[in-house]
């Protein structure tokens, strides 16, 4: 965090000054490890574990905070009996089919509720869980003593009762009394009259199992009390300046904004039944008013040409068959499936795991176009790639034509980012862009403006979207050209379309055509006519929630599920931890940030047994967004890789998984081609061909793909070389030498860099054996002031299935000593590498590998 | 200058005689030092902005002279980052000035051996059709079982997350209706 974050960690030391204790859990010890009381150094991917094994520790001992446990989250709910543990099952889930790779979840539905799963079919198909909320019904039986077996409480229980200290240690390499210390330290800093905060970064996300990294996090989260309290909470620290925002309006395939699903051909056929798939008709909470947000977005979109008979032209919006992430593109580049492609910002030749496959796959385009401040490597790839002196991409053999976009920055244009914690502040314009150089805003609205004109005469029923598309926007700026992103803002915000009204809440917004609002959960930043995010009151002239900063979704809540920051009764937990409470004699919920929950509902408030939607949501229901009103420590649905995070070995791994004949998350989503090549893990042969566990990550001087610092002089001074940090004992093992020369090769790549021995890697001792573990930033690339080779060549494409994110965190190498080969010499060494670990052409990595598999 | 002046110039004096004892504040100030002025202050005006990096989101006061950035420094007045900046966000005012800016268009053609200089409008005409012929010759109507597609298969697009909300809705919304779904950012990776 102090690395990659620095001015947000200036809070953690505000707290330590406090008297916080401060633990860092890390393979590396970086700056933060340095302003930490305690770094803990683990091996890379083996995280669930170490918090697998904390969850133990608190059921193991009671620690968990019961008050909040039994009525907050899901732990007394029965579970069917037909569910299935890993435990019984050598690591996987009941419902596991060796066909598709995919789970039937049925079985872990809760009691009684069976038949309300659907078989998933494609492993890309849960995707559409991460837009909204999973199915689940809103009644299901439970018991709020615990005891029953088949309640979460107990199934958790059971589940982690093998994580024990010990089997943290020899998974993890973390010292027994290291390890209990974190448990002791956390779970006596949780409870009435303190909360413990939990941060991570991509370092949980990129990995083959991530979404369930985070769910264990969560879990504990819950168990000790520490959501929607104040100084709690899991709190992801993201790595770009909007990269909130282009989530919640998303660039993303998935998703249409405010997290409504982009329709799937088969599922969302209708408009009912993609209404119902987001509504889940019977269910609790804010989902149920869906359809007035998805015809809210559709008036947005097409105006006057949505209407209710032809379902806000829903017909028009296009489907989607199954994964259609950037990885698949990639891929789908490579085989000349795609004929042109944007680049807005982002560089995927040095930024995404694969950059030959990135290479290549660009250069078997039509056309590119690359938007970018400086001069990027996705845009020189055709003459100054690492595929150049290979003479796999040569310039008069590269058919892809290639526009170079100048883009303005963010000084010169105005708008609104959302940051980390889903706060949107409005930035006002300091100047022009220089020369060509163009904003976002007016190149799509242009673009959309040319393509609109070449079509207007078109009566082809694929052109009447985009005829259809409201595109009128106010004009400003010395050239009379530049849409007013404020007008943007505000069609996103939304209108009362019958009297021309900003709407002030999306509970505002009807189903019945007559409200607009481009991503419901942004309505409100224009409250009262207001642009909301452009407030600019001085941190130090208001509370410490500081409400009249900038605006965050929804309705300025500053910490989301924050009904749960008081006891069932509507009281604060404790009077050092008072947040939001109901004032019974105001009859209303109030505190230091806006209430989450409807502010006139009581505690005492119990839904009749007919009522579905908001009015379902009990008085005690303090998530409010999910379909039972509780937070989840086991997922009945929703999640592709199973209803509780589980121990599995990354995609590559030299150990053999000790919990389970399972090695590896069995329904990852591999693309098994020989130009994405898998380096071998036990129960495989040949995994000593790579014996290293490596990671990448950030620097402070260096920003993401380079594009944005290594162009500047000030940080490449302070930055100005690739390299690769090992612990002495390796440097020992494999004769590197400190500022000389290595090479780090995978089944991918092989990349020199420069060696930096350090002690901020150590050896660890795994399975009975030493396991050394070595870290390279991926900043670099062939262009800029600092040019290097990019770290990222090195991965290969294995995702987590519920969010299509790589596993970059973590794989296995070999590095020796001095310089890699160059030109076709490089790629004979490489493909020496491939055949002494057995990766013929053809080959395949097993993906289901317990005891029973064939094999 | 008389002796009584020669003699306050001198930092010694000032240092013994003055509110420094230490000579590390006025006493020690030179007189080319007295006569700067910081360009924060002879700015014509400041734009409250946000830095452009990573996603915490600080504050940045962005100082204007003659329709030129002057300075960008950290805003005190923002509850989330109190004034401060780190190496990256400090280095903002060398990412909007730097003249390694790209200012002009370029252009590639196929199997071209060197960067051309091409025009705005040009090329934004020739985006254009482009865009289109590429969605007619890929687009998908129906399903094998007669359900709708609408889209095309054959246009990507990657990045969003350094953008601002409002570009992303009309990026969103623009390739929506033009049937282009491979619409992704960093959030993926």
């Amino acid at each position: 965090m102090a690395e990659a974050h620095p001015v947000g960690f200036q809070w953690v030391v505000e707290a330590k000054n406090r008297g916080a204790r401060i633990f860092h859990i890390d393979p590396r010890f970086s700056r933060t490890s340095a302003l930490a009381h305690t770094h803990v150094p683990m091996r890379a991917g083996a995280d669930i574990a170490f918090l697998g094994g904390v969850i133990n520790y608190i059921l193991t001992n009671e620690k968990d905070f019961r008050e909040y446990v039994v009525a907050y989250t899901n732990a007394s709910m029965i579970v069917s009996e037909d569910f299935r543990d890993t435990e019984e099952l050598d690591g996987l889930f009941s419902g596991y089919d060796t066909e598709t790779n995919t789970y039937v979840q049925a079985s872990w539905a809760y009691e009684g509720m069976e038949q309300h799963d659907e078989p998933h079919a494609d492993t890309a198909e849960p995707m559409r869980h991460e837009s909204h909320g999973p199915p689940v019904p809103r009644d299901s039986p439970r018991d709020p003593t615990l005891q029953h077996p088949r309640c979460v409480y107990q199934i958790l229980k059971r589940h982690y009762a093998r994580y024990t200290p010990e089997v943290v240690e020899r998974l993890c390499g973390v010292p027994q009394e290291k390890f209990l210390e974190v448990c002791a330290a956390w779970t006596e800093n949780s409870g009435r009259e303190r909360t413990t905060a939990l941060v991570y970064s991509v370092g949980w996300t990129q990995h083959s199992v991530g979404v369930q990294y985070i769910r264990t996090g969560a879990i504990i989260q819950l168990l000790l009390g520490n959501m929607g309290r104040p100084g709690g909470g899991v709190l992801a620290l993201r790595g770009h300046a909007s990269i909130q925002g282009s989530t919640d309006i998303p660039t993303l395939f998935n998703l249409l904004p405010g997290y409504l699903p982009m329709p799937h051909h088969e599922k969302h056929e209708t408009f009912e039944q993609w209404i119902d798939a987001i509504r889940h008709p019977g269910q609790k909470g804010y989902w149920s008013k869906a359809e007035s947000y998805a015809v809210s977005l559709l008036k947005a979109y097409f105006g006057t040409a949505a209407t209710e008979d032809n379902d806000w032209g829903f017909d028009w919006l296009p489907r989607l068959t199954g994964d259609h992430g950037t990885y698949r593109q990639a891929l789908d580049m490579i085989d000349g499936k795609i004929r042109g492609y944007f680049l807005l910002g982002q560089n995927p030749a040095v930024g995404s795991a694969n950059g030959r496959a990135q290479r290549l796959g660009m250069a078997n385009l039509e056309w590119l176009v690359v938007r970018d401040l400086y001069m990027i490597e996705s845009a020189t790839f055709w003459k100054g790639g690492p595929e150049g002196p290979t003479g796999e991409i040569v310039p008069e053999r590269c058919r892809t034509e290639v526009f170079f976009m100048p883009a303005a920055s963010h000084a010169e244009k105005e708008g609104t980012f959302t940051q980390t914690q889903r706060m949107l502040q409005w930035r006002e314009k300091a100047v022009d862009p220089p020369g060509d150089a163009r904003s976002e805003l007016w190149f799509f609205y242009h673009l959309g403006k040319r393509v609109r004109e070449r079509l207007a005469g078109s009566t082809l029923p694929r052109d009447q979207a985009i005829r259809n598309l409201t595109w009128d926007y106010d004009l400003i700026g010395a050239r009379g050209d530049e849409p007013d992103a404020a007008d943007v803002l505000k069609e996103i915000n939304g209108y009362d379309l019958t009297t021309g009204r900003l709407l002030s809440t999306f509970n505002e917004m009807k189903p019945d055509g007559s409200t607009s609002g481009g991503c419901w959960i942004y309505t409100g930043v224009f409250k009262d006519g207001v642009n909301q995010a452009a407030r600019r009151k001085p941190g130090r002239e208001q509370n410490w929630v500081a409400p009249e900063w900038g605006w965050a979704w929804p309705a300025n809540r500053r910490t989301l599920y924050n009904r749960a920051s008081a006891d069932p009764d509507g009281n604060p937990w404790s009077e050092r931890k008072r947040y939001v409470w109901w004032d019974n004699a105001a009859g209303e919920w109030t505190g230091h940030d806006v209430p989450d929950f409807e502010k006139t509902k009581p505690p005492s408030y119990r839904p009749p047994e007919d009522a579905t939607g908001v009015a379902a949501i009990a008085g005690d229901d303090a998530f409010i967004m999910q379909g039972d009103g509780k937070g989840w420590l086991y997922a009945p649905s929703g999640l592709i890789d199973g209803p509780m995070p589980t121990h599995y070995e990354p995609a590559e791994s030299m150990v053999r998984n000790p919990l389970y004949g399972q090695q590896s998350n069995p329904t990852r989503k591999v693309y098994d081609r020989d130009d994405n090549l898998t380096n071998p893990s036990p129960p495989e042969k040949h995994s000593e061909v790579f014996p290293y566990v490596f990671s990448t990550s950030r620097l402070t001087e260096h920003h993401t793909a380079g594009g944005m610092s290594r162009q500047l002089a000030y940080l490449s001074e302070l930055q100005p070389e690739m390299f690769v940090e090992v612990s002495p004992e390796l440097a020992a093992e494999r004769g590197l030498t400190h500022l000389g020369w290595a090479h780090i090769v995978t089944a991918r790549a092989a990349i020199e860099a420069k060696v930096l021995v350090t002690s901020r890697l150590t050896p660890l001792r795994i399975e009975g054996r030493t396991i050394h573990q070595l870290w390279l930033p991926y900043h670099w690339g062939s262009e800029g002031l600092v040019t290097g080779d990019s770290a990222n060549d090195l991965i290969g494409i294995t995702l987590d299935p519920n969010v299509l994110i790589q596993e970059s965190k973590v794989g296995t190498c070999d590095i020796q000593p001095g310089r890699r080969p160059i030109g076709k010499a490089l790629l004979a060494y490489v493909e020496g590498y491939r055949r002494r670990a057995g990766l013929f052409p053809g080959h395949h990595t097993p993906i289901v590998t317990t005891e029973d598999a064939d094999g | 200058m008389g002796v009584r002046t020669w003699i306050e110039g001198w930092p010694v004096y000032r240092q013994l005689t003055g509110t420094d004892p230490l000579g590390r504040g006025a006493a020690a100030q030179s007189e080319r030092s007295k006569e700067l002025t910081a360009r924060t202050g002879t700015a014509d005006r400041i734009a409250k902005s946000v830095c452009p990096y990573c996603a915490v989101g600080c504050g940045q006061r962005i100082f204007v002279k003659d329709e030129k950035i002057v300075q960008i420094e950290g805003d005190p007045d923002s509850p989330v980052s109190r004034g401060r900046l780190c190496p990256k966000g400090s280095a903002s005012l060398s990412l909007v000035t730097s003249d390694r800016r790209q200012r002009r268009v370029l252009y590639r053609k196929p199997y071209g051996t060197e960067w051309e200089s091409l025009d705005l409008e040009t090329a934004m005409d020739m985006i254009a059709d482009r865009v289109v012929a590429a969605r007619d010759a890929t687009w998908e109507e129906e399903d094998e079982k007669g359900r709708p597609l609408n889209r095309t298969l054959g246009i990507s697009s990657l990045g969003g997350a350094t953008l601002d909300n409002e570009e992303n809705y009309l990026i969103k919304k623009l390739f929506t209706a033009l049937g282009a779904i491979q619409i992704e950012n960093q959030a993926r990776i």
